[in-house]
This record gives structure tokens, sequence and C-alpha cells, in this order.
């Protein structure tokens, strides 16, 4: 039931309790006992809007920055990696297999702001050994959602 | 000399057109679709295909097709991997085994498959008896090939199943063939095996062949599909009609598939090769990789349906419209006996009102009358605006 919950409500977080409720076979109160579960358990961490920067007319600056660490005794990467995470540029922050450690995805208004980020802040931390930062030049699809419109409505309106 | 010859009399080009043909009426969905047309905001329940764009590794493998310069004829048949797919499918879900050489046969649409098996088979005159509500291709295709149509009408209190007394009451010594559908549009009844045993049973005493157009068979919301065909003694008399159109989302491709004893399906081959010659090779390959790799994408589209249904089903019932949980297929056939208008000026009144269509029950047979049918193949947000406005057309 919470998977199935879970679901519709990536799919769309505005879903109405009632909707839901006929959806899943419960009632509303249902629906809202377990959605505020599910956020006092952090599983549901918060809802956002997706916007499309492009035709909101931001001029936002993205990048995404492959970072090499030295984990510590003890704290493994952890304790850099929240440290990193803290910064408000950083929107994602992963740890990684591979060629680099940690994958951070940044914004910030200007190339400026983001190469100040890179070489005055995330740098010089300590137990940071590397740093190389890829700038997003186009967007075709975010968060599962296409940029570009699914094929328009042709559909035959009324069909056997 | 010369005599003179007087012109044979015609009065219009209509009387060119054959009587068969004329006799066909003309289909009570087509009148409907043109005034929606017309008109614009509609929100529309009347569609009866999949509200999902074909899955992109399946599109993509067309478009693979038409890069690698695959735009040949292909046998009349249908590619040889793809009734070797088809075979293996069939076998694993439905628990019949074909063989692919011989026993399968790809046609445009499960429409051109049922058309070919219904040609193949029946002599004028020859009856064949179906269930109502039903598809509404059965009784034209019917009269196309010379047959007579004998429609069994089947009752919400029964779940819309056939039920044995009825099939055996409509029985004459003209009857040849069964058409069954299940999930059957528009009603979303189904048949358990049990069921379904004792149908056959009356088919096998009766020397009945079955022709079973399982086209919503994946699109079943509670226990498992059963073919007719897997039921004991019933192989060697099944035509098994299924396609790619609904459970894959892949209407456009028009790709459908019969499979049957040899002898039957060369007859239908007989006819297929020279009015069609094949099925499209891209729709082809679309359908062999929708079959080697579609089966997660299928899931999550069923899943999508049946919490559409819970949710219309719920909202009918709460309007005080009663309503059978359809079991299968993507469909709503809810009564609106209540409001005391019949089919036709119920569907009207809610369009030119509140500009929701839905489909009249009649134009799937007289025994529709009563209902409504609305498909849920469509998102959830028009789902949501649909039910509000119906609510207010009738005053709840």
């Amino acid at each position: 039931m919470d998977e199935a919950l879970l679901s519709l409500l990536e799919e769309n977080a505005l879903a109405k309790p009632e909707t839901l409720a006929a959806q899943l076979q419960t009632t509303p109160e249902e629906i809202k006992r377990r959605i505020k579960q599910l956020e006092e358990d952090r599983v549901i961490l918060a809802y956002k809007a997706i916007v499309d920067d492009e035709r909101a007319k931001r001029t936002q600056v993205k990048a995404v920055i492959e970072v090499r660490v030295t984990p510590e005794r003890e704290g493994g990467f952890d304790r850099l990696a929240h440290r990193i995470a803290q910064y408000s540029e950083v929107q994602s922050c992963f740890l990684m297999s591979g060629g680099f450690d940690l994958l951070v995805f940044i914004e910030g208004k200007t190339l400026q702001d983001v190469a100040g980020f890179v070489s005055e802040r995330l740098s010089t931390l300590p137990g940071v050994l590397s740093t190389a930062t890829h700038f997003n030049l186009k967007t075709y699809k975010q968060q599962g959602v296409l940029r570009q419109k699914a094929a328009a409505e042709e559909r035959l309106a009324v069909s056997p | 000399m010369h005599l003179p010859i007087s012109p044979p009399t015609v009065n219009s080009p209509n009387d060119y057109v054959a009587e068969h043909v004329r006799s066909i009426p003309r289909s009570g969905i087509r009148d409907f679709f043109e005034i929606v047309q017309s008109m614009s905001g509609v929100i529309s329940l009347g569609i009866g295909e999949p509200d999902f764009v074909t899955p992109w590794h399946i599109r993509e493998a067309a478009i693979y097709a038409l890069e690698r310069g695959r735009t040949g004829y292909t046998s009349n048949l249908g590619l040889l991997r793809l009734r070797e797919a088809i075979t293996d499918y069939v076998a694993e879900h439905y628990s019949v085994r074909y063989t692919a050489a011989t026993e399968v046969l790809v046609t445009v649409g499960v429409s051109e498959a049922l058309d070919l098996a219904l040609r193949a088979v029946l002599n004028p005159g020859d009856e064949v008896l179906y269930h109502e509500p039903c598809y509404v291709s059965y009784s034209p295709s019917i009269a196309l090939a010379h047959g007579r149509a004998v429609a069994i009408g089947t009752r919400e209190e029964d779940e819309f199943k056939l039920r044995p007394a009825a099939l055996r009451a409509a029985l004459t010594p003209k009857s040849k063939v069964l058409l069954l559908n299940f999930p059957t549009n528009p009603t979303g009844g189904v048949m358990t095996a049990a069921e379904l045993e004792e149908i056959a049973a009356i088919c096998r005493e009766r020397n009945l062949l079955v022709i079973t157009d399982e086209i919503y068979s994946e699109l079943s919301y509670h226990e498992a599909h059963t073919s007719i065909a897997s039921l004991p003694g019933m192989r060697e008399r099944t035509i098994f009609l299924h396609g790619f159109s609904k459970a894959f989302a892949m209407t456009g491709f028009r790709i459908g598939y019969a499979c049957a004893p040899a002898v039957l399906i060369d007859a239908m081959m007989r006819i297929h090769q020279y009015g069609i010659l094949c099925a499209p090779i891209v729709s082809q390959e679309a359908a062999l990789e929708a079959l080697l790799r579609g089966r997660d994408d299928m899931q999550q589209m069923r899943e999508k349906y049946r919490l559409r249904r819970n949710f219309l089903v719920h909202k009918f019932r709460e309007m005080g419209l009663p309503c059978f949980e359809p079991r299968g297929a993507f469909y709503l056939f809810p009564s609106i006996k209540s409001t005391g208008k019949n089919s036709h000026d119920f569907a009207f009144g809610l369009l030119k009102q509140e500009q929701v269509a839905v489909v009249p029950g009649t134009a799937f047979g007289a025994s529709g009358e009563g209902h409504v049918r609305c498909s849920y193949a469509t998102a959830m947000e028009q789902l949501e605006i649909a039910v509000q406005r119906i609510a207010r057309f009738i005053g709840r």
C-alpha cells in the first residue's frame, strides 16, 4: 500500500487524498494518516515543482563536479560528503564507484558563482584531492520529465 | 441496322453497392464521433485505445528496422522470428503450444484476423453465436462473411459472463461458430477456467468452432486469465486471436495474430495472401521487440489502468450509478437506468451539457441499453474533471 501510494505521489505530489483513496480503495483519512507517517519517517523528504528554467527565463548556471577525496579513518567518506552537501549551492551529492568518489550537482546564478564555489570552497576543503567541473549546456529531461511534450494528442476522440 | 438498346436502370450509385453491404448499419460510434469532433473542450471517455504512447524501445525498434532497410515484404504468415516469439509467449501465458511454422498467422490487427477466420470457415447461412454487449465489428464482420449473427445477451447481474443455459437456448442445427471476447469490450467481464469449461463442454458436444478474441487478456485485474484454447479437447476446435494494440499500446502499428490448427491457418492464409499479402514489416519488427523486452512496460500500464478503474468505480457508485467492477480491459459499463434516460439521450445530453463524451451502450448491441461505456484509458486529471461534470449532469 505505501509503495503504491509513493508511486502515485512521485507522479503527482498534488494528487488529492480523495482521488488517491479511490484509486487505492481506502478512505481519504487513511491516506492523510499514511502520508503524515511517511513524512514523519522522512521517507517523503519534500515536495517540489520541477521547473523548466529555459521557459521560466532563468539564467541559472548548473554544473556537475567529480570530486576525488581521501577517505578518513573511521569517518570514511561520510563526514566530508556531509560537509559538502551542506552548502546551499549543492543540489545533490552522491558517493560513486569508479574513477572519482563524490558526484556533486551545483547551481549558481553566474559562471563566476560556480567557479568561485569550486576554487575557493570545495577545492580547499581538507581531504579534497581534485575536482573536475562539467557545465550543463542544455536540458532534455530532468527527474524523469521530458522537456518536449509527448506526441500531440491525435487520438480519435471516440473509437470502438 | 441498329437495334435500340434500352439503358439499364441505375437510379443512383448506391444501386451498385452489394445488398449485404447495404444492409450493414453505420456504426453508432461513427455518428457520435462526428459530433464530438465538431466540439471543443470535450473530455473524452469514449476512446477505445491506450492513452500511453508506445514504449520508446518498441518505437526505436521500428526506427532501427527502417535504418537497416527492412522495408520489403515478409512471408505471408509473417516473420518467422516473430511467429516463434508469439508461440513462446502464447505457451507461457495461455498454456497452449502452437507450431511457429504452420499454426500462426500475423495479421493487420485482430480485426483482420477475425475477418479472415470468419471468411475462412463460414458457408452462407451458417450461424455465429456471440455474447453481447460486444465489440462493434462482430455482427457486421459475420454479415460480410455471409454468416448469420446470433447475439446472446449477457447481464450485469451475471457479471456479463456467458451463461451456458443462454448458449444452449440459442443453438440451432445451423450453429457453427461461437465467438468469445473475454475480457470483454465494453463490459470488462471475464470468465474463470471453471466457467469456460462449461462453455467448452457445449462446444465439444455440439461440435462448435470457437473463435476467441483475447486482445484484452493481459489487462486482467483479478484472477489469472484462462484461454478456452487451453482446455481439454479445445485446441483442435479453437482459433485463438490476439494482438499488440492494447497490452503494449501499439494500436497504430496494426499487428494482430491468429493461432490455430494448421488447416485453419492455411485456409485463413489463402485469403490473407491475396487481400493483404503480409502485415507491414516495420510493425512486425516492433512487435517482436515488444514480446522480447516489453513485459515491464505492460505491467506498469496495467497497474495504472487498475488504479484508474478503482477511482472511476468508486466515483460512479458514489453518484448512485450502479456499476459492475470490471475484471479486465479498460472500460467501465455503468448502468444509467436510475437517471430515467436511455443510453442515447444520456450520452448526447452529457456531451452537449457538460462536454464529456461516453459511448451509448447500444453502440455495442441492443442489450447495451441502459448503460454507457466509459474508457479509463485517460489521464487521471481528465478522469477527475469528467466525474465532476457527470455528477453535475445527473444532479447528484
